[in-house]
């Protein structure tokens, strides 16, 4: 069993605490002179997602988690599991909807994602910071309005929805920002 | 050839208020007649107190480096040295992070006839010169007890320490592994209570508790105290100071004390400096000391947030 010493601890180590992955997102170490040390971390849970601040002794060890960040293709989903793929090995994983659920509205087959695996299986799922979707769905367009800054609401083909500028058209690609879902721009084909 | 990152840490505004600063303090005790002196930094007996470690350098033998100069100043002053101060580094193995470096620089100076009162007071005149006008307010003086009791509602002399812990437990402050009575006021107090200290003046806290007393003597009306105190300004420990325990025999149980502390926290024994012992044992004339952290000094001049921000190479990069 791998195992950290708070003197290893900084940002972006991971570690097991009650059965459960964290990721440390800031670690301070805290120790009156004359006095026992301690390493106070935040911490974030990697299957709730939530933050806690948790104190350690100095020179206590931790569990290391096996958390890897592994880029992977999208395949496609049976409803049940999403699977992807490994493109050196082949190997398929099947992510669970929870694992998935801050990707999904943004997930095309074919796409590469950021897949953080636990013991070997998907714990979540980064889609790529630009994707480039299919307008499936907009009012019809106002052409030569690309000054007013006004916008109306388009559906893509993941079922996402984004507020585009009225000159977008059913049928366009537009490139999508994930981390914000804004829209970037059209796609020429 | 693999080129990496040489340059320093601190920028040379830094570099340059770090030789002012050492300019003004020995200006400040030249004009006080306290005598600079120098001792080893590689000494045959290391430090006993069980939080503090030793790095240590095999030559002929193991030598210690020093993690303060306390016990050669000491054995100065027990041969009629009179008044002496020390700007020198010290070494802490493992104290790494945004106000600590394994090496620093420390400022420690010794009064005759003086006890941790008079000493505060040279204390705050000292930093007032070297903070000018950082300093907004009088310093405050609170008694520890005093000072548990307001901002935690806990009196740290005579409470059960299971009281400590379920206040530690109800701040989520408790670690998974177990703390001793001091090890949890050690936790309430660099963890709640010294963070909330303003930051526009100094702040003593003074009357510390005797199993805390490291090398203070105790206070004569109030036993269970040590005449130990600790400077802090908006978070940062600068100092730390006690009327010193002139008592050889006591030194020794002190010593012991550490050792059997270091075993129950699993930790190696420590032999006593005998040369401090015999010095002691000669006569260590009453007087108070006070070991202060310059690079955080340093810190306050310059406003900075970490300690790497007024070192030259810090712990990464020397």
């Amino acid at each position: 069993m791998a195992t950290y010493s708070t003197n290893e601890f900084r940002g972006g180590l991971k570690i097991m605490l009650d059965g459960d992955p964290y990721n440390i997102i800031e670690n301070e170490f805290v120790k009156p002179g004359k006095g026992q040390a301690f390493n106070r971390v935040k911490i974030r849970n990697l299957k709730t997602g939530r933050v806690i601040d948790k104190t350690f002794k100095s020179g206590e060890s931790v569990e290391a988690a096996d958390v890897v960040d592994n880029s992977m293709q999208y395949l496609y989903t049976d409803g049940e599991f999403w699977y992807f793929m490994d493109p050196d090995s082949f190997e398929q994983v099947a992510a669970s909807e929870t694992a998935v659920s801050d990707a999904l509205k943004w997930l095309k087959e074919q796409d590469s994602c950021l897949v953080t695996l636990w013991n070997g299986a998907p714990l979540s799922v980064t889609p790529p910071n630009f994707v480039e979707l299919r307008v499936t769905m907009t009012e019809p367009g106002i052409r030569g309005d690309t000054a007013t800054g006004a916008t109306k609401p388009a559906q893509v083909e993941t079922g996402a929805e984004v507020k585009v500028p009225l000159f977008v058209e059913e049928g366009d690609v537009l490139k999508i920002d994930t981390r914000t879902g804004d829209y970037v721009s059209r796609v020429k084909e | 050839m693999k080129l990496i990152d040489w340059r320093p840490a601190a920028d040379n505004e830094a570099i340059r208020a770090r030789a002012r600063m050492l300019r003004d303090i020995r200006a400040f005790f030249d004009a006080r007649e306290v005598l600079e002196v120098e001792t080893p930094l590689l000494a045959s007996f290391g430090v006993s107190d069980p939080h503090i470690g030793n790095l240590v350098v095999q030559g002929d033998g193991p030598r210690y480096l020093q993690t303060s100069p306390e016990y050669a100043m000491k054995r100065l002053l027990a041969a009629d040295s009179g008044d002496i101060y020390q700007v020198t580094r010290a070494f802490r193995p493992a104290e790494s992070g945004r106000l600590h470096n394994p090496e620093f620089t420390i400022l420690e100076w010794y009064r005759l006839a003086m006890d941790h009162q008079a000493l505060m007071l040279e204390v705050d005149e000292l930093l007032s010169q070297l903070l000018e006008g950082r300093l907004k307010q009088q310093a405050t003086r609170l008694g520890y007890q005093e000072v548990f009791m307001e901002r935690l509602g806990l009196d740290p002399l005579n409470c059960e320490t299971q009281a400590l812990e379920e206040k530690a437990r109800a701040l989520s402050l408790m670690p998974e592994s177990a703390l001793d009575r001091d090890g949890l006021l050690d936790l309430l107090m660099s963890m709640v209570i010294v963070p909330a200290l303003p930051g526009d003046r100094l702040t003593f806290i003074q009357d510390w508790p005797a199993t805390q007393a490291a090398l203070a003597r105790r206070l004569p009306d109030q036993p269970g105290c040590a005449a130990r105190f600790e400077v802090y300004c908006g978070g940062l420990e600068l100092a730390n100071g006690f009327w010193e325990l002139s008592d050889a025999e006591e030194q020794a149980l002190r010593f012991e004390s550490d050792n059997r502390r270091r075993q129950s926290l699993g930790l190696p024994e420590v032999p006593a400096d005998a040369y401090l012992l015999s010095a002691i044992h000669s006569g260590l004339p009453d007087c108070a000391g006070v070991a202060m952290g310059l690079d955080r000094v340093l810190m306050l001049i310059l406003d900075r947030s970490s300690i790497r921000d007024v070192l030259c190479f810090p712990w990464d990069r020397s």
